[in-house]
């Protein structure tokens, strides 16, 4: 058997995904970073991007975080964001109008939000 | 029809309207806690994860941050009150103002002077009617607070608490809501958000007095610090507020089932008095005729001889 870790992706008002995984990997401040089973503990602070989490089925999760935090310690892993969606969540077309009104409205943190929505709808 | 009787009968109907709406409030408000007691239940994970994290990075690191760290003379606290828009709720919203009057007075007499921000209009009305100075204040949400509503709230308090205290900053944080301990009990308490006692947080989170492995903090300890503990302010705020939104529609809950009860009860009053004021008139009527039949027969009686 593969080493698996555990991974909660919570939200500040609810729990997203939680499951067995493989391999994570998220966007700090920092860069990219991927994490394993066994990784050493860890805590970092997440830029708003696309978290893939690769499942122990040999599936991809991959989500909308927007700000938050990932730790790692005793092969549990949390992601926590203040807003996270999961990519079959996200409704394609109405995020790319979101992105149009706020390109046109030259509102950076809408965009970039929407932006990273649909990076995450594209990329499962 | 009597005009006492017609009385009595136009205040069963009232009072029967009062009890049908206040039967459809009890209802809902009761609808209400169970949706608000799930919401505590969603947050949980999230305030969980996140006091674990800052526990972690505050045992785990020597970082000083101006938020974990107590000044040597507080001059200034900010307390955050959280009440309810609506009244209809029995003692609740008096409960938690009492609660925040006491912990000022406690504030003051510690040389500490006060800020006040509200959440709530009840809250809002009770300093606006004796003038006192209210810092900030939101209303709104109150019965279904979202996560937005507690960054808005939590924002400016951040901001204050950053500030330098010769500026208008403060040095304290303390919050007064209504503790959600059960669906009969609600206790309004007050609890200081910062500085933080990273012990009494650690004892919250491992109470069997687990040892916290050793993080690597990306990108360093005093960033990740940076970052959680606003986070960890807005969670906090978000869990009282949806403590208080719980509460209050169970203060509510019960403010209604006590007024129907009340109601019922008044409607079997009345209906005893309307019965005893309709026997009575029958027995006045009974009396009447029978008076009326003998004093006829008298007369005939009479007039037969």
């Amino acid at each position: 058997m593969a080493a698996e870790l555990h991974v909660e992706l919570v939200a500040a008002d609810r729990q997203v995904w939680s499951g067995e995984a493989t391999l994570v990997v998220a966007r700090t401040t920092s860069g990219d970073i991927g994490v394993m089973p066994g990784h050493q503990p860890l805590l970092g602070v997440l830029e708003s991007g696309p978290v893939t989490i690769r499942t122990s089925e040999g599936g991809t999760v991959v989500a909308a975080v927007h700000g938050g935090f990932i730790s790692f310690a005793d092969n549990k892993l949390s992601l926590l964001a203040e807003i996270a969606e999961l990519s079959d969540e996200i409704d394609v077309q109405r995020t790319e109008r979101e992105l149009e009104r706020a390109k046109a409205e030259g509102d950076a943190v809408a965009e970039r939000r929407a932006d990273v929505r649909l990076r995450a709808a594209t990329a499962r | 029809m009597g005009a006492q009787l017609r009385v009595y009968k136009r205040r069963i109907r009232s009072v029967s309207a009062t009890k049908k709406i206040t039967k459809a409030m009890e209802m809902i408000a009761a609808s209400r806690v169970v949706k608000a007691q799930r919401k505590v239940a969603a947050s949980t994970p999230y305030a969980q994860e996140l006091t674990r994290a800052v526990t972690a990075v505050g045992t785990g690191s020597n970082t000083k941050h101006p938020l974990t760290t107590e000044a040597e003379n507080p001059a200034r606290a900010a307390v955050l009150l959280l009440t309810s828009d609506r009244g209809l709720a029995g003692a609740f919203n008096s409960n938690a103002i009492k609660a925040a009057e006491q912990l000022t007075e406690r504030l003051e007499r510690e040389g500490k002077q006060v800020d006040t921000y509200i959440v709530g209009r009840r809250g809002v009305a009770h300093y606006n009617f004796r003038e006192r100075k209210i810092a900030e204040s939101w209303s709104g949400f109150t019965d279904e607070p979202t996560y937005a509503d507690a960054k808005k709230v939590a924002a400016p308090l951040i901001e204050a608490i950053e500030k330098e205290t010769a500026e208008g900053g403060v040095d304290e944080l303390h919050i007064v809501f209504t503790e959600f301990v059960s669906m009969m009990t609600q206790t309004a308490l007050d609890a200081r958000l910062l500085p933080l006692r990273l012990e009494e947080v650690a004892e919250e989170v491992h109470p069997k007095g687990e040892i916290l492995p050793l993080y690597d903090f990306e990108p360093s300890a005093e960033d990740v610090l940076d970052a959680l503990l606003p986070r960890y302010v807005e969670s906090r705020i978000y869990n009282a507020l949806l403590q208080s939104a719980a509460s209050k529609h169970a203060a509510t809950r019960r403010a209604m089932k006590s007024a129907t009860d009340n109601a019922g009860e008044l409607i079997n009053t009345l209906s005893r008095l309307a019965n005893a004021a309709r026997q009575a008139e029958i027995t006045q009527e009974i009396s009447e005729i029978v008076g009326g039949a003998s004093a006829l027969a008298d007369a005939t009686a009479g007039s037969d001889r």
